[in-house]
């Protein structure tokens, strides 16, 4: 899962497990930036290294570039002095030796986790879309600076696993809005040519809903007469400017999902915007309805070869 | 000014504008806003700016990286000709690279040591990928603009981070870097270190170069030992570019959005800088939506229902008196809906206003388009600036 910072990429993450979970499949959530409001979405506390259940059926995990080195660390034989390694800062140095070690390592733990079948989905809440792509560039880019060893085999391992459509596809997030679905056309076509990795139908989260024809402070005291009811001049004013503002933005939004209709030839699934409430267990599941929905219409080549069990 | 700062003094006044939030509230535009507006007012302003969405970064005539700043046509920001003719705007796109190039020829001995270092592999991978470094090189180039004079108001935009404090973090890891031990134990005379250092070390290097292979390591080795006398000089600068951001003279302005994670990370940020003795003078909240009015949300949701429940009375009656009803019922959830946004972004807003102390707070609404045009962009201006200009100050 990857897009822009605050387009809601990880509403759209919780919203994926839900639906997953929703048609009894198994989830694994990896959060790879440390904090962010995932666990909330399921009325649960912040998410540390060890899995934790966040809904029947979801598990969430973090998995940061820091806690993958160690990890990696400790089963080639120096969990003894990991820790220390990574404090004194020495790690920093190695890294930095090496750019994209840290995420390779990532996505080697990634990986193993798919092998060993931690769950029949694993939804990689990725991170913001600049860097997602430096992110799955890295086995790539460790081709070239590392040719032998573990790290290499590693490389290869993680190039097989991206850029096979069965194993891992990538869903790309925007909000109608001009600069969020430029930079996802970009996004897009650089993973698919340097990368290589499918790409899942992209998401258009925060869509408001149709807002009807246009009406004016006259129409509405056309309609409260009609119906023998009193409304205010003031709130007939209020009624106006906030359906005006809805079909402005509406109009707004639909051009930008149009656009990147035009530009991006990928199936979009549309997710609303809730009016009501700070994003939570019930938010998640009104979204998931609406998200299982939307798949369910699209035409069966939209998701590649995946093969739900 | 017991009464606190506004955005109007701090345009007017400091020297240094620092935009900083979390990535996607619209700090680069924020940024480009206080430009235009000092130059508005005769001041001889500067925007940096990272990573600028594209049609904002054509409207400042930004089509690429540099390193030198690029003065935009008058004609355009001040197309009425009112600004005093002190008034000068000039952009520029960070890039990283260069700056780092830049900043070590200045610090190196000779053109020789320059060359070792700029060709080394692992200086390449320093300099581009090292995180926060691009926030180093942001602060870096703050300080060079600063140094060579003659900018009344410098606006730097900061990376988007997910920890909006790496960039005051920044020039410290580099130092850090070169303080580590391994660092000293690689400057030892070629393959002594593994002779010297301790058992730990050892299984480590030996451990690392199996893993990514000797080269690496030769690199790094290299890399380092090209670097020596060069600390002295970085780790001054690091200490200058933070007296600098300490200066009064240096405005810390905070971007968010009313959602409330942003906010939460906004007065978090605001409280973290405030502990380095740094304090935010400027809170602006981006996109808010209208508050449309100031009734109860839950007095609106009862009328739509009452109108629902009147349609299926007339319905019964026949007539168009149904379908009035249920327009008229689906205006008041309209309204009620977006009242709940708007209270729901009060509260979140009041929250932050608390936190945020005698800093200036502006709330500057959803636009009905994207800000990229000199236009929009003073439309901005007028939620955080008076729209009469002061008599412009210019810093010496």
């Amino acid at each position: 899962m990857a897009g822009k910072g605050g387009v809601g990429k990880t509403t759209v993450t919780a919203t994926l497990a839900a639906t997953a979970a929703g048609a009894g499949l198994s989830v694994l959530i990896v959060e790879v930036e440390g904090k962010s409001g995932l666990a909330a979405c399921f009325g649960r506390p912040p998410l540390g290294y060890e899995e934790a259940e966040l809904a029947p059926r979801v598990r969430g995990r973090t998995l940061t570039p820091d806690e993958a080195l160690v990890d990696y660390l400790e089963t080639h034989g120096l969990k003894r002095i990991s820790k220390r390694l990574v404090r004194s800062g020495a790690l920093e140095v190695v890294a930095s030796a090496v750019p994209g070690m840290k995420d390779i390592l990532v996505l080697g733990k990634v990986k193993a986790l798919e092998l060993d079948h931690a769950a029949d989905v694993i939804i990689i809440d990725a991170p913001a879309a600049g860097h997602a792509i430096t992110f799955l560039m890295s086995p790539r880019g460790l081709g070239d600076a590392v040719r032998v060893g573990p790290i290499s085999k590693q490389s290869t391992d993680v190039i097989e696993m991206l850029s096979d459509p069965a194993r891992c596809q990538v869903i790309l997030v925007a909000v109608p809005e001009e600069t969020p679905v430029n930079e996802l056309v970009d996004t897009a076509f650089q993973l698919e040519d340097r990368i290589g990795v499918q790409l899942a139908p992209v998401v258009v989260n925060a869509c408001y809903p149709d807002p009807g024809v246009a009406v004016s402070v006259d129409d509405v005291e056309r309609l409260a007469d009609e119906l023998g009811v009193f409304v205010s001049p003031r709130e007939a004013s209020d009624l106006v400017a906030a359906a005006e503002f809805r079909r402005e933005r509406y109009a707004l939004q639909q051009q930008q999902a149009d656009r990147l209709a035009a530009r991006l030839p990928l199936p979009q699934i549309r997710l609303p915007f809730l009016f009501t409430a700070e994003l939570g267990p019930p938010e998640i599941d009104i979204l998931a309805a609406t998200f299982s929905a939307q798949v369910d219409a699209l035409p069966e080549s939209s998701w590649g070869r995946v093969t739900v069990p | 000014m017991s009464e606190g700062v506004t955005f109007d003094d701090i345009v007017a006044g400091r020297h240094i504008v620092v935009c900083c939030g979390t990535g996607g509230v619209g700090k680069t535009t924020v940024a480009a806003v206080f430009a235009v507006e000092g130059a508005r007012r005769g001041r001889n302003a500067v925007v940096v700016t990272i990573d600028p969405a594209k049609r904002l970064a054509n409207t400042l005539g930004l089509e690429a990286l540099s390193n030198a700043p690029h003065e935009i046509d008058r004609q355009r920001w001040d197309p009425a000709g009112s600004a005093p003719p002190g008034g000068r705007l000039s952009a520029l796109m960070l890039d990283t690279k260069s700056t780092f190039d830049h900043l070590v020829a200045t610090y190196s001995t000779d053109d020789d040591q320059t060359q070792r270092i700029l060709s080394n592999r692992f200086y390449r991978n320093v300099s581009t990928a090292l995180s926060g470094t691009q926030e180093y090189m942001a602060m870096e180039k703050l300080y060079e603009l600063h140094e060579q004079g003659g900018y009344d108001l410098i606006v730097v935009d900061t990376p988007p981070t997910r920890h909006a404090l790496d960039f005051l973090d920044a020039p410290r890891r580099l130092t850090r870097l070169l303080d580590n031990r391994i660092f000293r134990l690689l400057m030892m005379p070629t393959r002594a270190y593994l002779r010297v250092a301790s058992a730990a070390v050892q299984r480590f290097l030996r451990t690392v170069s199996k893993v990514v292979g000797t080269e690496v390591i030769d690199d790094v080795v290299a890399f380092f030992r090209a670097f020596e006398g060069m600390e002295e000089g970085f780790r001054n600068r690091a200490a200058s570019v933070l007296a600098l951001l300490a200066e009064p003279s240096s405005s810390f302005v905070v971007v968010s959005s009313p959602r409330r994670d942003a906010v939460e990370e906004a007065a978090f940020f605001a409280e973290r800088l405030a502990e380095s003795d740094i304090p935010v003078e400027g809170l602006i909240v981006n996109r808010v939506h209208p508050a449309f009015g100031n009734e109860g949300v839950e007095g609106l949701r009862a009328r739509a229902e009452t109108l629902a429940a009147k349609r299926s009375e007339v319905a019964r009656a026949a007539g168009d008196g149904a379908a009035s009803a249920r327009q008229l019922a689906e205006l008041y959830t309209n309204l009620a809906d977006f009242r709940q946004v708007a209270e729901r972004e009060r509260h979140h807003m009041a929250g932050v206003k608390a936190r945020a102390g005698r800093a200036a707070v502006a709330y500057v609404p959803f636009l009905s388009r994207d800000v990229y045009d000199f236009d929009a962009l003073a439309e901005v201006g007028r939620h955080l600036f008076t729209a009469a200009p002061a008599a412009p100050a210019r810093a010496g």
